[in-house]
């Protein structure tokens, strides 16, 4: 591997992402991208008494689902790298502590998908493993009792907010395969602009977005137009167009091939979730679901997937801080 | 016969709007504002405190009902208007039990009711 500018690191014998899965609750179910999950939840709970309990199992469920769909036997992977919302991280870990593998928590917020799997191409790419499993996962309900309030009190949710994704999103990274590639890694800087509305996330995170999206086009000398599709993890409508014209100021035209997994995930007018989706499993399950199917059939050939996470926790904002947003991108291509 | 008849339809009328333009003044501070719920919710307590200390808020209450006690204001006014009564047979002391006493049953049914149903509700996702 190379370093290119001041950011990005290029992969000389890129990994692939060998296999992808993805589960998602009940509402993800009902969205436009139903057809490409691997499984659909048809209640919140699983069968489980709590909420924490039921994201435990998802993740879990997948990560077994992932392993078992690539067909490469257990004892030949290396490493698995997982985090997600919740205090400590105990989705992951409660949900894959009987999974056996050497395990690093990851916490990035919402772009702990696109973190994992940036470490987990720079340790294949290393020659320090061969097989890599990087998954995370995210339950509106758990989420609103961390970040805003439990859902006993039923408050009304406020028309900038986003409806964080109820499911998990995992991927297998191994060191030889036939692609999709992870090319290149551009790990992104924490930016913080002030913004403090915690029921405001896509505009706290976009300013994160666009300085990573800028650096990985300087760093590489790519335009825009280099990508299929330039995709976000979870500013939602209004992260989205922040930064369009944020790149627009700075000269880059990114209308015509850039997208947002929360703009995608829901429909904005059968399913009313205000701003669009959020939450670590938003892009995974995105990813793991939909544009992993779209690189495989090559119906896309190059994508940036630049993962979006808002820093914060209910004590900041508890306590008028504002919220530091960061953003992960990696090129992947066939 | 005689129910129907007995019912003050004009009130239920001023009760609804009075009610409902309360309401809906909550929605606008949601919507337009960056005001959390809670903080609205502490809000229009200590609006009700301050409209029922002044003695405003009687006349509220006089032309609309439940419209005007029902809501979080009411709550406050007569948290204000206890303490007033209870200051003024027990004194000082009484400006601190007062309040807590005129809204005694409405506290105590909220955390009975609130216990009823947590032992045989389970909370759920929202619709939106």
């Amino acid at each position: 591997m190379e370093r290119l500018g001041k950011q990005t690191i290029k992969f000389n014998t890129p990994p692939t992402i060998t296999e992808a899965s993805s589960i998602v609750g009940p509402k993800e179910a009902q969205g436009p991208l139903a057809k490409y999950f691997d499984q659909c939840l048809e209640d919140e709970f699983w069968g489980e008494k709590t909420w924490e309990k039921a994201e435990s199992k998802i993740i879990k469920e997948n990560v077994n689902t992932l392993i078992f769909k690539s067909g490469i036997p257990i004892d030949q992977i290396d490493y698995c790298f997982a985090g997600d919302l919740l205090n400590q991280c105990i989705s992951s870990s409660f949900g894959l502590r009987d999974i056996n593998l050497p395990f690093f928590g990851v916490f990035g917020a919402c772009s702990t998908f696109v973190e994992s799997m940036c470490l987990g191409s720079v340790f294949i790419e290393g020659g320090g493993a061969k097989n890599v499993v990087c998954a995370t996962s995210s339950h509106f309900c758990s989420a609103e009792k961390q970040f805003r309030f439990p859902l006993e009190l039923g408050n009304q949710r406020t028309p900038t907010a986003q409806w964080t994704v109820t499911g998990s999103g995992a991927s297998l990274l191994s060191s030889s395969g036939s692609g999709p590639y992870i090319t290149n890694i551009t790990p992104g800087k924490i930016i913080d602009m002030g913004i403090k509305d915690a029921n405001n996330m896509g505009a706290a995170m976009a300013p994160a977005a666009f300085d990573t999206l800028i650096t990985h086009l300087q760093d590489t000398c790519r335009k825009p137009s280099y990508y299929d599709l330039i995709i976000t993890g979870d500013l939602g409508y209004i992260g989205k167009d922040i930064l369009t014209e944020l790149a627009e100021t700075k000269g880059y035209n990114i209308k015509n091939n850039y997208n947002d997994c929360g703009v995608l995930i829901f429909d904005k007018n059968e399913q009313d979730t205000h701003s669009g989706g959020s939450g670590c499993a938003c892009v995974a399950t995105t990813f793991s679901g939909y544009l992993y199917k779209q690189l495989k059939s090559r119906k896309i050939n190059k994508i940036l997937l630049i993962a979006t996470g808002a820093l914060m926790n209910a004590t900041s904002s508890q306590q008028g801080e504002s919220i530091p947003g960061i953003a992960h991108a990696i090129s992947i291509e066939n | 016969m005689g129910f129907f008849q007995s019912i003050d339809w004009m009130l239920l009328l001023r009760c609804f709007i009075v009610g409902g333009i309360i309401c809906i003044i909550g929605q606008l501070l949601i919507d337009k504002t960056k005001l959390s719920p809670a903080r609205i919710l502490v809000l229009f307590v200590t609006l009700g405190v301050i409209l029922g200390g002044i003695g405003v808020y009687k006349y509220l209450i006089d032309f609309a009902g439940a419209g005007a006690t029902v809501p979080l204001l009411g709550f406050g006014a007569n948290l204000a208007k206890g303490a007033i009564q209870e200051a003024q047979t027990s004194g000082l002391l009484g400006a601190f039990i007062g309040g807590v006493k005129a809204s005694a049953g409405g506290i105590a049914a909220a955390i009975f009711f609130g216990y009823i149903a947590s032992l045989v509700a389970k909370s759920k996702i929202k619709k939106q």
